[in-house]
């Protein structure tokens, strides 16, 4: 049990958090032809958009209800339905994702009663979807706006329903601590198992970064169908991946009757299993003979590099879903935790295996991880210039990653995920070998002794 | 080499094997042998003499498949590192172009490197066509104005051990002794403290450990002329000669060059560890004793009343997380007895040891250490390991890198502690690395989690979809 830490200082120094709205925009961006509409100044979205835009190195769709002095004084309302109506006539999409942001939250705006308002007013856009969730930035952080925007997708998109069971169909909620990458597996995990998968939202099919014909889209450019999401009552079964989206599971188990099983995160080997078995049983036939290979090469590679990953000493700084992700796997093959930054509370970081939590920045990171000696840093590009400062490697994880290819594209979770994360934590450790100082001996007298030498012709 | 050079070699007086039929040099077994060639065990010997050109005269095999794959470090010269041979081609022996090739070679690499002395090895196919490596060494040195030196070390003229054997020869008949070793430094005099000259035997610095002990001789004012062959430099080598006192650090192999020292130059030795509190301790005394200087011998007991008590306030949280816990020790011999007395020091129980190659006198000390019954086992296959391991209830199997992938394997923590091992563990500060690498290795979760069948071995699996419990 890890005691949690508060805050204790006024000022944050380079900060571990992202806003609420941004984690909310994200999840938007994993529906298929959808388009995040931000209620705020148009900084809001400006900012939100450079910093996915650098991490996925792929065009954002991203619009604001670009707030002035006028609207934000008098009201904002207007914005908002001009804002939507502009998006439908525009670009058509099939969802448009309505959150708030500090500004317009701190206004007073009632986002709920507007969508009504704009489906009487604009009646021809009805078959556009808008999904409006409330995500003031002085809340929360990434992960739980990100949460509470697919609370708000099951609650406005995911029809009450008591079919269950109708498909060889599972639904997936998938956490922001999952990359696009982590997603393709996750689909293909359960497609190996002869059933049908689900992800809400569906990262992996929007930001895997892949070329289409259509040179320029004002929309996503893949992610979760609507009709998918109609189906979700369908299902089997519900996974739920990332304790963030407990609140969201919990409605939809409401909503469908579908029932579901939940897991803090896919990485090593228990959580590997654990998810396995759910298939297996689920589908109601053996594990496919790869998975069981694949299994056991993690478990060859966990001796192989049990010496090196082996009371290394790891700094952590993740969005709590994460952190609790990492601090499971690396603890579970030996590492120790010795320092943990979240960026703020959650549920279930008392169970960290390490002493303490703290809630704050990457600054508390450095002192925290100086302190205790920390060998490897797990953060993300931010931290860069903390490890250099601490003189240790930095393994990128979490958002956002600028400095640095192919990390939404990097697969963590399953058997092969974990075997090639322990690779590369092995490699960071075995290149950052500690030596022996080199010591001289006083009586050593190398340069008066040198032979006289002739030159070779 | 003639073979009666060979057998002269094979009989080592001062190694206990002699007495008994079965050997340490012993003929390796068709089909049923494991372990490196002469070659091997003397370019194991030599390589760490850090400013020396070691250049294999052989084709790619020898070289190609053995350079850059020790442990050894330097303080200065990196020039050990650098793999060189002659890499002889098919005309080059059928044309018999190998001394030709070798001394452009020697003399290339005098050019590019500035080497303070070359060291040539003789492989199988460069003694077996008959190249005079000796003679080509000879017009090199002369050519060059740079001891080159011959090691005659074919694979098959015998095992490892052997090599090394041919080795330390070599250094005694053209190395040792060529050279007086300069005068104290005035920098290095300290006031009360007289300085005396020792050299260290079969101390290879692996991954930098003896940088642990080094600091302890400089403290006593013990002059260490040269080791063979850690962090050792061409110059200092010629040199051990002139040492009051040589240590055999835990190895027989060198034995004969100890052996030769004192019968040429009257240089006492005696055979010791630097593995474990104990021995370390044991080490320091053994110097004073046969230096026979009173007031080294009680700066000794003060210095090591100060390391043991610091070493043990260290160890004491590993003792208490070691203690009770079985090992299974195989070393292929030359440290059987010095780790059980290092391990015994953590607490540790050694429940069996390998002492394929260990002599009967390392065998006697081991009875001494571990009682009458000690368990010793001869069978070094990956088979009767594990039998062993599992027959004595051992915790961890601490063996040489050969090894390591049969315990891992079968799913049982291991200890590498052979040459290439990335960790240094002698001296009192090694002493804690060793037992934290024991405790990371016996104590990690991996073990368990690669032990445990998955969740769905024991469910039956049905045919139609189960419900969700």
């Amino acid at each position: 049990m890890a005691e949690i830490v508060k805050k204790a200082k006024p000022l944050t120094v380079n900060p571990l958090k992202a806003s609420q709205p941004m984690g909310a925009a994200l999840a938007f961006l994993g529906l298929r032809d959808a388009i995040p509409l931000l209620h705020g100044s148009q900084g809001c979205t400006a900012f939100g958009k450079v910093f996915f835009v650098r991490h996925f190195r792929e065009p954002i769709p991203l619009q604001t209800t670009a707030m002035d002095l006028v609207s934000t004084i008098m009201n904002a309302d207007e914005n908002v339905l001009a804002g939507l109506k502009a998006l439908c006539e525009k670009s058509q999409p099939q969802v448009i994702g309505l959150a708030t942001t500090g500004l317009s939250e701190t206004q007073g705006t009632d986002i709920h009663s507007l969508v009504t308002r704009f489906r009487t007013t604009c009646p021809q856009f009805a078959h556009v979807a808008i999904v409006p969730v409330n995500t003031p930035d002085y809340v929360g952080s990434l992960e739980s706006g990100f949460a509470l925007a697919v609370e708000a997708m099951i609650d406005t998109l995911v029809p009450a329903s008591n079919s269950v069971g109708r498909r060889r169909q599972v639904n997936v909620l998938a956490s922001s601590m999952l990359t696009p990458g982590d997603l393709e597996q996750i689909r293909e995990w359960i497609e190996s198992f002869g059933l049908r998968a689900v992800l809400l939202p569906d990262l992996g099919d929007s930001l895997d970064g892949h070329l289409v014909d259509a040179e320029n889209t004002p929309l996503t450019l893949g992610g979760t169908p609507r009709g998918d999401i109609d189906s979700l009552g369908e299902s089997l079964a519900t996974l739920v991946i990332g304790r963030s989206l407990a609140r969201a599971a919990d409605l939809l188990r409401e909503r469908t009757g579908v029932p579901d099983l939940r897991f803090d995160h896919l990485l090593g080997l228990d959580a590997c299993d654990a998810f396995t078995d759910a298939l297996a049983t689920l589908a109601g036939i053996a594990v496919p003979e790869r998975i069981e290979r694949q299994r056991t090469q993690l478990q060859d590679a966990m001796v192989d590099t049990h010496f090196m990953t082996g009371f290394t000493r790891i700094a952590l700084a993740l969005d709590p879903d994460a952190l609790l992700a990492f601090g499971g796997f690396l603890s579970g093959v030996g590492a120790e935790i010795v320092a943990a930054v979240a960026p703020t509370r959650a549920d279930g970081l008392a169970q960290m295996p390490c002493a303490s939590v703290r809630i704050g920045d990457l600054a508390d990171l450095e002192e925290a991880a100086r302190q205790a000696n920390a060998q490897i840093l797990i953060a993300s590009s931010h931290a860069a210039a903390t490890a250099q400062s601490l003189g240790i490697p930095l393994w990128r994880a979490g958002f956002p990653q600028y400095d640095f290819v192919g990390g939404y594209a990097r697969v963590w979770v399953g058997y092969r995920g974990a075997r090639q994360a322990l690779f590369d934590l092995a490699n960071l450790v075995l290149g950052h070998h500690h030596e022996i100082p080199v010591y001289r001996s006083i009586y050593r007298d190398d340069g008066a002794q040198d032979p006289a030498r002739l030159v070779c012709h | 080499m003639k073979t009666s050079h060979l057998a002269e070699l094979q009989n080592e007086p001062a190694c206990a094997h002699n007495a008994k039929e079965k050997s340490g040099c012993a003929r390796p077994k068709p089909g049923a042998t494991a372990g490196g060639c002469s070659f091997d065990g003397a370019q194991i010997a030599l390589l760490p003499i850090a400013d020396v050109a070691h250049i294999v005269h052989g084709p790619i095999a020898c070289a190609g498949a053995s350079w850059d794959n020790r442990g050894s470090r330097s303080s200065g010269p990196t020039l050990y590192k650098i793999g060189m041979t002659t890499d002889l081609s098919e005309q080059d022996v059928i044309m018999g172009r190998g001394e030709k090739r070798l001394f452009h070679a020697i003399a290339q690499a005098v050019t590019t490197y500035s080497p303070a002395a070359v060291f040539v090895y003789v492989t199988c196919v460069t003694a077996l066509i008959g190249d005079d490596v000796e003679a080509v060494c000879k017009a090199a040195q002369q050519h060059c104005g740079v001891p080159v030196i011959p090691v005659d070390c074919a694979g098959f003229y015998g095992t490892k051990n052997l090599g090394n054997r041919i080795a330390g020869e070599a250094m005694l008949t053209h190395v040792i002794g060529t050279r007086e070793p300069p005068p104290v430094p005035e920098h290095a005099q300290r006031a009360g403290i007289r300085v005396h000259d020792i050299s260290l035997i079969g101390e290879y610095n692996i991954a930098g450990e003896f940088w642990h002990v080094a600091p302890l001789f400089d403290e006593l004012g013990l002059r260490i002329l040269s080791t063979l062959s850690g962090d050792a430099r061409f110059h200092e080598v010629q040199t051990m000669h002139r040492a009051e006192a040589s240590m055999v650090v835990c190895a027989k192999a060198l034995l004969n060059v100890a052996r030769g020292i004192e019968e040429r130059f009257g240089v006492p030795y005696f055979e010791g560890s630097f593995y474990g509190v104990a021995d370390m301790s044991q080490a320091l005394r053994a110097f004073a004793d046969l230096i026979d200087d009173d007031d080294l011998r009680a700066r000794t007991d003060i210095l090591i009343a100060r390391e043991e008590a610091r070493a043990n306030a260290a160890l004491a949280p590993w003792r208490e997380r070691l203690r009770g816990r079985r090992v299974l020790l195989y070393t292929g011999g030359v440290k059987s007895w010095s780790i059980v007395s290092a391990l015994q020091d953590l607490g540790m129980e050694v429940v069996a040891t390998g002492t394929k190659k260990s002599t009967e006198e390392d065998k006697a000390r081991i009875r001494e250490l571990m009682g009458e019954n000690a368990r010793m086992i001869d069978d070094g296959s990956p088979k009767a390991l594990l039998t062993a391991y599992k027959d004595y209830r051992a915790d961890v199997l601490i063996a040489g890198g050969r090894n390591l992938y049969t315990a891992l394997k079968a799913r049982i923590p291991f200890l590498d502690i052979n040459q290439e091992r990335e960790f240094g563990y002698a001296g009192y500060a090694g002493m804690s690395e060793l037992a934290r690498q024991l405790a990371l290795t016996i104590d990690s979760p991996v073990w368990p989690a690669v032990r445990k069948a998955p969740p769905w071995a024991a469910a039956t699996v049905h045919n139609t979809p189960r419900a969700l419990g």
